[in-house]
């Protein structure tokens, strides 16, 4: 391959470059907002993979992290909106976990937007809809993690 | 097997003659634990994998040094510890981290190197630094990480590396604290996790190298061993001169001014890495002892003896380190010391999360210091 050839091949990737994102979902909101998203046939992007856990209270910095280190271009949490959490606090206890979670994600010099935090009851597969498509256009417009395989190295 | 009779040779583990010392004196026995140092050594001397890469077993053991010290034989226990975790590591055991693993994940995305860290933030606008070249290169290590993970334990370990540069800057020193630094590695090597130790030691021995420093200054205890001991096969040339931020400042004490403040009485918690690894009993005894108004009061397992934080290499947290800590906690108050003073971060974080315990809190709670911040605050205009 040219030079020419591999510059073109390269523009061609960034074009069809889809990002990897990593959505976690608590069990009584989020995730069933992800589900009336469905029944509704609400089209939203598709380039996540949703990780359902009990309550966003669960979702603890290692888990964001570990994401990450494998190479996830963006990460959101998402769980009840306050006030609707199925077991009263869990999602105030996200509320403290998601701001560790972000100081240290920005100490090791990732992007701020790979990284958010969205309230989605169940009823509200529109809005679930919309944070996906916005979401999903911010991290493609910051381009691939500097930690994931299709990086050219960062820096 | 091959491996483990090599282990077996170079930490001296076939020299044991089972008269139990270590398991004696292992702060993990005695509080309670199943692990015992005596079982590892003769089942690595049985040559045996059986039941010996057990994560929960290996894990367990703090890395302390103490059985080390106490050994007749002068078996390497700690050594032996590593190797076997190193081996367990590649057989795909893991420690579980008491954090969910978020420490080993910095470290590793530290590792990969990929990213550009933000880790200055904290640099006042007092503090005198340069970014790249200089005569003294002060080795930071992760405050900031550990302050931004345990707010809620209170933890400010960065009022000690404030102060650590502060200190250097009274002495006449612009130290270089560069933005590149990366995580020693400390914890990924007791973890097993070589490969990505070594990217963070050659990226850090390379750092440190084209800075062009003669002296690294170093303030956490984990950080200064590995420099002293497990960079050396990493140095090309000759190595800068590494020292603790306590050493350096026992070797320029007549430099320093001191004021009067109220009497203070002061309690030291010895950092294993620092003691029993590296031997730095004095330096900070010494520091200590210069201070015009304190008195330092020593608890009865001090030096050699003391206990440690129980929460070395982030794999480790269990209600017995927990009884180690309280116990270690009390041992404290009990010196009617004003102030627990340690010279590592670690133990900080480990210290202040013990004394959370709402149904102990009123008997252990006691004031926990950097040594820095304490050297800083006596310190005359």
């Amino acid at each position: 391959m040219t030079k020419t050839q591999t510059k073109q091949a390269k523009a061609t990737a960034a074009k069809d470059w889809n990002p990897s994102i990593v959505v976690f979902a608590c069990n009584w909101c989020s995730y069933a907002g992800a589900d009336t998203a469905g029944v509704s046939r609400i089209q939203h992007q598709p380039h996540f993979r949703m990780i359902r856990v009990m309550c966003s209270g669960r979702i603890q910095p290692s888990f964001v992290l570990k994401a990450f280190e494998k190479g996830a271009d963006g990460v959101l949490v998402s769980g009840c909106h306050i006030g609707d959490c199925h077991y009263i606090f869990g999602n105030e206890r996200a509320l403290e976990q998601f701001a560790k979670t972000k100081e240290v994600v920005h100490l090791l010099g990732l992007e701020d937007g790979r990284l958010r935090l969205e309230w989605i009851s169940a009823a509200e597969g529109g809005r679930f809809a919309q944070v996906i498509n916005e979401f999903t256009e911010q991290v493609r417009k910051l381009g691939p993690s500097p930690l994931s395989a299709d990086s050219d190295g960062g820096q | 097997m091959a491996n483990l009779l090599a282990i077996a040779k170079r930490t001296r583990a076939w020299a044991c003659y089972d008269c139990g010392k270590c398991s004696a004196t292992c702060p993990i026995t005695r509080a309670g634990g199943a692990y015992s140092p005596r079982r590892q050594v003769l089942a690595t001397n049985l040559g045996s994998l059986d039941g010996l890469l057990d994560s929960s077993n290996l894990s367990a053991c703090l890395t302390c040094m103490m059985c080390d010290l106490r050994c007749p034989a002068g078996v390497n226990y700690t050594e032996l510890v590593l190797r076997l975790r190193e081996l367990s590591f590649r057989e795909g055991v893991e420690p579980e981290c008491p954090h969910g693993g978020v420490l080993q994940s910095m470290m590793r995305i530290m590792a990969a190197g990929k990213t550009k860290q933000d880790r200055l933030a904290w640099l006042t606008g007092d503090l005198k630094t340069s970014k790249k070249e200089g005569e003294v290169f002060y080795w930071t290590g992760c405050t900031m990480f550990f302050d931004a993970l345990f707010p809620e334990l209170g933890v400010n370990t960065l009022e000690g590396t404030r102060a650590a540069v502060r200190l250097l800057n009274r002495l006449g020193v612009t130290p270089v604290v560069s933005p590149e630094e990366r995580c020693c590695g400390h914890d990924l090597l007791w973890n097993g996790d070589k490969e990505n130790f070594e990217r963070l030691a050659k990226h850090n021995v390379k750092l440190v190298a084209d800075s062009g420093a003669e002296t690294l200054v170093v303030s956490c205890a984990e950080c200064l061993r590995t420099w002293k001991l497990d960079y050396e096969p990493y140095f090309k040339g000759k190595p800068p001169k590494i020292v603790h931020l306590t050493e350096y400042l026992a070797e320029h004490l007549g430099e320093l001014k001191f004021k009067h403040q109220d009497e203070q009485t002061l309690t030291y918690q010895d950092p294993c890495r620092l003691g029993r690894h590296l031997g730095i009993y004095e330096a900070p005894r010494k520091v200590m002892a210069a201070l015009p108004d304190a008195t330092l009061v020593e608890m009865p397992r001090s030096g050699k003896r003391a206990v440690c934080c129980a929460g070395g290499t982030w794999s480790n947290c269990d209600r017995f380190a927990k009884h180690i800590q309280v116990e270690r906690l009390l041992e404290a108050r009990a010196t009617g010391a004003e102030a627990l003073v340690t010279a590592c971060p670690k133990c900080q974080v480990h210290f202040r999360c013990a004394m959370k315990d709402p149904n102990l809190k009123d008997k252990i709670e006691i004031p926990l210091r950097d040594l820095a911040t304490v050297v800083l605050d006596a310190l005359a205009e």
